[in-house]
């Protein structure tokens, strides 16, 4: 029984590992962009459009809306980076349907290099948005002391979207391969409802702390001036 | 006992107690979130939306104190390096 699917290796040669965390990943990503190339080929402005269209676009609103919620004020520049992460996680869970698939955010290499994803994102939109003067100037917010410990928390929260979301999928996948061993006809069918459950949470919870992240940084801090009012003659 | 029995039984026994004890705290205070958070979905209704979100974004930072211990007892288990180490020397030998 193996910890990930980094350790189920096709092919090497020298130190190039061709393991099943690549493939599946690239697999997926043909699969998305396939999927949505073929969908978005004939667009349709009017109220008649494909089923496969209108999937497409109550996702993409939905995402939108999301992203707006939490208070970033334009989605549509951020929709492209967080609606990625949350359906190529969520897809990643998703397909643990098909057998013989392993979700390739089980692996640490995954959800590390999403957790990265994230760690850069945040200073290119905070800097995009507000400048680098005042982005750097906002680590030293309320006072100069919190420098070490914004600087620090910066890091742990990105460790901690890789760990949460390598812990949970890695679970999954663990607990079915072991309740295979012992009971395996009802309670591994369970176990995998239960996954399916817990890794659409989990692409949520993601892309939702993504965002949060993102609109902590571009935040626009500066007091906004107050509305001349008419002096009443 | 030789290097090895201890790496052993060390490993074995940290490993369960890692995940017994690391999943009490996050337990109890997942049961006072929800806990809270029926509480105010029961006086204000309408701001459901916005408590369900929050209460999931609150679970999942206090369920990822969990799985930082479920991880722990897991490289104990399958990736222990002191293991690999001994099992090494003594193939060697």
């Amino acid at each position: 029984m193996h910890l990930s699917p980094d350790q189920i290796v096709f092919w090497h040669y020298g130190f190039l590992k061709l393991n099943a965390t690549i493939v599946f990943t690239w697999g997926l990503m043909l699969m998305m962009a396939g999927g949505s190339k073929l969908i978005t080929r004939n667009l349709s402005i009017g109220i008649q459009r494909s089923r496969w269209q209108n999937l497409l676009e109550i996702v993409v609103t939905g995402i939108e809306k999301q992203i707006a919620e939490v208070g970033l004020s334009r989605p549509e520049k951020y929709l492209g980076f967080l609606g990625t992460l949350f359906l190529f996680v969520a897809a990643a869970a998703v397909c643990t349907v098909i057998p013989g698939y392993e979700p390739p955010t089980a692996s640490l290499s995954t959800t590390a290099a999403l957790a990265l994803c994230v760690f850069v994102a945040v200073p290119f939109f905070g800097v995009e948005e507000q400048g680098v003067r005042n982005y750097l100037k906002s680590y030293a917010k309320p006072t100069i002391i919190m420098l070490p410990f914004n600087i620090i928390s910066e890091l742990s929260r990105t460790l901690a979207l890789a760990v949460r979301l390598f812990g949970n999928m890695m679970s999954g996948a663990m607990i079915i391969g072991i309740l295979l061993t012992i009971t395996p006809f009802i309670f591994p069918i369970i176990m995998t409802v239960l996954g399916l459950l817990t890794g659409m949470v989990q692409a949520y919870i993601f892309s939702i702390l993504a965002t949060v992240y993102i609109a902590a940084a571009t935040r626009d801090r500066k007091p906004k001036p107050e509305p001349v009012q008419a002096i009443p003659a | 006992m030789d290097n090895m029995t201890i790496i052993a039984v060390a490993s074995i026994v940290i490993a369960g107690i890692t995940i017994s004890l690391g999943s009490i705290g996050p337990a109890l205070a997942e049961g006072r979130a929800v806990a809270t958070a029926l509480t105010s979905l029961a006086q204000q209704p309408d701001a459901s939306a916005t408590i369900t979100r929050t209460l999931f974004v609150g679970l999942a930072m206090i369920e990822s104190i969990a799985i930082y211990c479920f991880v722990v007892s897991m490289i104990l288990i399958f990736a222990n390096p002191f293991w690999n180490h001994v099992i090494a020397q003594t193939a060697g030998k």
